[in-house]
C-alpha cells in the first residue's frame, strides 16, 4: 500500500475510534485486505486501462447474502463475492475503498452489465448458456452445488429423491434458478418461496417448511449461523460454477481476470479471501476450480 | 406477447389463486371488520379500547409488515398452518380496520332520530344496532366498502410474497426472473389479470352505488 | 351521530354490570397478550441477543443499527414526499384537464386513470424498475418507487381534487365569470384555492397510503426503512424484534398524521361552517 494512503488509513482509523468510542464494533473483524497493485500499465483502449486510469471501479454484488455478499449494519461489503471483487480491482491498481459496490439482484445482472451500470458482476453469478449469450464470464473462482437443509433432528429427508415420495414443504427463493430446479422433486403446492433465504430458515426452524434449498455455499451460511439447529444432506445435485460476469465479447479484461485468479490462487491471496470470509464457517478451503478459456 | 401466450394457462392458475385468496379474505375480512366496528361503538370501555387499537395498528401499519407477523411471527407462537391460511388472514385483518371504518362512518351517518326512536321503544344497544341502524347503514357502506374490497384485491399481490405463491403476482415474479422472460409482456400480462378483476369490480360498484343512493 | 345514542345511559345495576364486563373484556385481552409473551420467551425472544442492539446504548451494535435505520427512514420519508409532491403536481393536472378539455381527451384520461388505479401498486412499482430500463430510461433506484407511487397515486389524488373542486358552491364561478375571468383563471384564481383547502385533509390521509407503501421499496431493494431493517435482520438474526420496532415507528408516525388531518378538518369546518364537511375520519384512505 502507498504511503499516503497508510496515512490516510490511520487517519480514518483513529477518527473512526473517536467517533464510536463506546459504540465499538468495528468492521474489522475479517480482516481480508486485497493487495492493491502500484500503478500497473496496461495496453491502451483496453478496458483495464479504463478502469486503471479512472482508479475506480463498479462491481455488482448482491448485498443480502451473507459469507458472499453481505452489507454489515456500517453500510461496508463483506464476503466471499466481495474478495474476489477486490482482489481483481486490486490488480487494476484500484483500492477497496474506490469500489463503487452496486446490489445488483440476480434478475438484473445481465441488464445491468448491458447497460454498463456496473463494470463487473461477481454475485454468486452461476455460469450457464443462457447467460452466456448476453455476458461473458470469466472464472468460474468457485464450485457451488444446489443442495438440501433440514432440521438437525430430521433423518427422513436424504436428498432431493426423497422429497419425491414425502409431504415435505421446501423453501427457497422466488425467481431464483435452485427454486426452479427442485419443481423435478415436488409439486408446486409444497414449495414455499421467499425473498430472502434467512426468511427460509426462519420457516424451517418454525416447521413451516421442512427443507431449504439452494446452494450449498449459501446453505452454509445458514447453518453456521443457527448453530445446532439445521444440517445440510445428501450429495449436491447440481453444478454451479460461480464466474465473474463482463461486457459481452471482452475477451481481454476475461484473461486478465483469470491471470488475476490464477495468480492469487498462487500467492494465497484466494486462500486468504476464503478463509477471512466464507471460510469461517466451512472446513475445507477450495481449490480454485479449474478457469474456462475466453471468448 | 408470445410469452402470454404460451403460457396464458399459468397466468389463468394465477388469476384462480388471486381470486381465491381475495374469496376468503373478503369474507373474513366482513366479519372481523363487523365484529370491530360493533367493539368500537359498544357500551364496554375495554371493547371501544380494543376496537380503537385494532384499527390504529392495522390502518397505519404497512400490509408488508403485517404479513411478515402472519408468517413469522403466529409460528413462532407455536401456532402452525399454510402460509395460505396466514397470508389471507394477513390480507383480512389489515383490511378489516378499512372495513371496520366505512363501517363506522355509515352507522354515523343514520340520523340520530333513528337510534333514540329505537331506544324509546325499548330495544337494547345489540337489538338498535342489528334491527335498526345497521339496515339504514347498509346503503352508506356499500360505495367505500367497495372501494375497500377492490383495494383488498389490488393489495394481496402483496401476500403472494409471504409463502404463499402461485398467486397472479407471482405468476409473473416467476416468469420474469426464473425463466428469463422478457419483463414488459409479462408485467403487461400480470396487470392485465388484475384489472380482469378490478374494472368490472368498480362498474359493478358504481351501478349499486347508483341504485343505493339515496338524498338525505 | 354520536355513539352514545345508540344506548341508554346506564343505571346504577346496568353500570355494575358493564363494571364487571368490563373487568371480564379486559381479563381475557390480558389473557391473551400474556400468552404471546410466555410464547415468545419459550422461543427464546426476549434474550439480550436479540434485543440488545436495538435498546441498549452500551451494545456495541447500537448505534451502526440506529443510523442504518435512521437513514432508512430519512429515505422512506424522502421517496414519499417526492411521491406526494408528484401526485399533486400530476393529480391536480389530470382533474383540471378533464373537467376542461375535449371530449376526447377527457375518456383517454379516463381510461388511463382507471387503468392505473386497478393495478396493484406493487406491479406498478415493479414495472417502473424492471420495464424503465428495458425501455432505455435509467434512473436511481429511488424515482422507480418515486413513479410507481406516483402513478397510482395520482389518479387517486385527481378524484380528491375533482371531488374538491366539485363540492365549491356554483356561485364561486359564476361570480367569477361575472368579473370577466376567463375559464383558465377561475380555475386557477377562484376555485383551485378553495377547493385544496377543503381537499387538505384527504391529501395528508393520502400520506399516509404513500409512507406505507413505500415500504414496498423492498421490493426493489430501495434501501427505504423495512429494507434497512431486513439488512439489519441478515447481520442480527432478530427479525421478530426489529419488525416489532419497525411496525411501532410506523404507527407512530402515521397515527401522528391522521390527527393532523382531523385537526385540519376541524379546523377548516370551524372557519367554514357552510360548507358540510363530512365526519372527521371519512373514508378518502380506503386502504391504498
Amino acid at each position: 500500500m502507498r504511503n499516503g494512503k497508510l496515512t490516510a488509513a490511520a487517519i480514518a482509523a483513529s477518527m473512526g475510534l473517536l467517533l464510536s468510542a463506546c459504540g465499538g464494533g468495528s468492521a474489522d473483524e475479517e480482516g481480508f485486505s486485497a493487495p492493491v497493485a502500484d500503478n500497473p500499465s496496461f495496453e491502451d483502449g483496453t478496458t483495464m486501462a479504463e478502469y486503471a486510469d479512472s482508479g475506480e471501479i463498479t462491481i455488482g454484488v448482491k448485498k443480502d447474502q451473507p459469507l458472499f455478499g453481505l452489507e454489515n449494519l456500517n453500510g461496508e461489503m463483506e464476503g466471499f463475492d466481495v474478495a474476489i471483487g477486490e482482489i481483481i480491482a486490486g490488480k487494476l491498481g484500484i483500492p477497496a475503498d474506490a469500489i463503487n459496490w452496486k446490489e445488483t439482484p440476480s434478475k438484473n445482472r445481465e441488464l445491468y452489465l448491458e447497460q454498463g451500470k456496473v463494470d463487473m458482476v461477481v454475485a454468486t453469478y452461476t455460469i450457464n448458456d443462457k447467460r452466456a449469450e448476453r455476458v461473458s464470464f470469466a472464472g468460474p473462482y468457485y464450485e457451488a452445488g444446489q443442495d438440501l437443509m433440514v432440521k438437525q433432528s430430521n433423518d427422513s429427508i436424504t436428498g432431493p429423491e426423497s422429497l419425491r415420495d414425502s409431504e415435505a414443504k421446501v423453501c427457497s427463493a422466488r425467481g431464483s434458478t435452485p427454486s426452479e430446479r427442485i419443481r423435478e422433486y415436488i409439486d408446486n403446492s409444497r414449495l414455499v418461496l421467499f425473498d430472502t433465504y434467512s426468511k427460509c430458515a426462519d420457516a424451517l426452524r418454525n416447521g413451516q417448511a421442512q427443507a431449504v434449498t439452494t446452494d450449498n455455499s449459501i446453505l452454509m451460511g445458514l447453518v453456521s449461523e443457527n448453530e445446532n439447529q439445521f444440517k445440510v444432506v445428501g450429495e449436491t445435485f447440481s453444478e454451479e460454477p460461480y464466474g465473474v460476469g463482463i461486457v459481452k465479447g471482452d475477451v481481454d479484461f476475461c484473461e486478465f481476470i483469470n491471470d488475476s485468479l490464477r495468480t492469487a490462487a498462487e500467492n494465497g491471496t484466494y486462500q486468504e479471501a476464503w478463509n477471512s470470509t466464507a471460510g469461517e464457517v466451512s472446513e475445507k478451503t477450495p481449490e480454485l476450480p479449474e478457469l474456462r478459456s475466453c471468448s | 406477447m408470445q410469452v402470454l401466450i404460451d403460457n396464458y394457462h399459468l397466468y389463468l392458475r394465477g388469476l384462480g389463486t388471486t381470486l381465491q385468496i381475495c374469496l376468503y379474505a373478503g369474507l373474513l375480512t366482513l366479519v372481523v371488520g363487523t365484529f370491530i366496528a360493533g367493539c368500537r361503538v359498544a357500551p364496554l370501555t375495554p371493547l371501544r379500547a380494543f376496537g380503537t387499537a385494532w384499527v390504529t395498528v392495522f390502518r397505519n401499519c404497512p400490509l408488508a409488515v403485517v404479513l411478515f407477523f402472519m408468517a413469522f411471527g403466529i409460528p413462532a407462537l407455536g401456532v402452525n398452518a399454510s402460509y395460505f391460511v396466514f397470508g389471507t388472514i394477513g390480507l383480512a385483518l389489515y383490511t378489516s380496520a378499512f372495513v371496520c371504518e366505512a363501517i363506522r362512518s355509515g352507522i354515523n351517518a343514520v340520523s340520530p332520530g333513528q337510534a333514540e326512536a329505537a331506544r324509546s321503544v325499548g330495544l337494547g344497544f345489540g337489538q338498535t344496532l342489528r334491527l335498526v341502524i345497521l339496515p339504514q347503514a347498509v346503503r352508506s357502506i356499500i360505495p367505500p366498502l367497495g372501494s375497500v374490497m377492490i383495494a383488498m384485491i389490488k393489495n394481496s399481490a402483496i401476500a403472494g410474497a409471504f409463502g404463499i405463491g402461485g398467486d397472479l403476482y407471482a405468476v409473473g415474479i416467476r416468469q420474469s426472473s426464473a425463466q428469463g422472460e422478457a419483463i414488459i409482456p409479462v408485467l403487461v400480462g400480470v396487470a392485465l389479470g388484475y384489472l380482469i378483476i378490478t374494472i368490472p369490480a368498480g362498474l359493478l360498484l358504481s351501478y349499486v352505488e347508483r341504485k343505493v343512493a339515496i338524498a338525505r | 351521530m354520536s355513539e352514545s345514542v345508540l344506548y341508554e345511559a346506564p343505571g346504577p345495576r346496568a353500570k355494575l354490570r358493564a363494571r364487571y364486563a368490563s373487568a371480564a373484556t379486559g381479563l381475557v385481552l390480558l389473557a391473551v397478550f400474556a400468552w404471546v409473551i410466555y410464547r415468545l420467551a419459550l422461543a427464546g425472544e426476549f434474550t439480550y441477543d436479540k434485543w440488545g442492539p436495538l435498546i441498549d446504548p452500551g451494545n456495541e451494535n447500537f448505534t451502526p443499527l440506529w443510523t442504518l435505520l435512521g437513514r432508512g427512514l430519512v429515505n422512506t420519508l424522502l421517496a414519499a414526499g417526492w411521491s406526494i409532491l408528484f401526485s399533486l403536481v400530476i393529480g391536480t393536472i389530470l382533474a383540471l384537464t378533464r373537467v376542461t378539455a375535449a371530449a376526447w381527451y377527457r375518456w383517454a384520461v379516463v381510461g388511463v386513470i382507471e387503468l392505473l388505479r386497478g393495478t396493484p401498486v406493487v406491479v406498478l412499482i415493479f414495472f417502473a424498475y424492471q420495464a424503465l430500463p428495458v425501455m432505455g430510461i435509467d434512473l436511481p433506484v429511488m424515482w422507480s418507487l418515486v413513479i410507481g407511487l406516483t402513478a397510482y397515486n395520482c389518479v387517486i389524488i385527481a378524484e380528491i381534487v375533482r371531488a374538491g373542486i366539485d363540492s365549491l358552491p356554483k356561485g364561486q364561478s359564476e361570480a367569477a365569470y361575472a368579473v370577466g375571468m376567463r375559464r383558465g383563471q377561475v380555475m386557477v384564481n377562484v376555485l383551485l384555492p378553495q377547493a385544496f383547502r377543503a381537499m387538505l385533509p384527504a391529501l395528508i390521509s393520502q400520506l399516509v397510503v404513500v409512507l406505507k407503501d413505500t415500504s414496498l421499496g423492498f421490493t426493489i431493494s430501495y434501501p427505504e426503512f423495512v429494507q434497512r431493517g431486513e439488512t439489519a435482520i441478515e447481520n442480527l438474526g432478530n427479525p421478530i424484534q426489529l419488525y416489532l420496532f419497525i411496525a411501532l415507528i410506523f404507527i407512530v408516525i402515521n397515527y401522528t398524521l391522521s390527527k393532523v388531518a382531523v385537526y385540519t378538518e376541524r379546523r377548516l369546518s370551524r372557519s367554514r361552517r357552510s360548507a358540510a364537511t363530512e365526519e372527521p375520519e371519512s373514508a378518502a384512505a380506503t386502504g391504498d
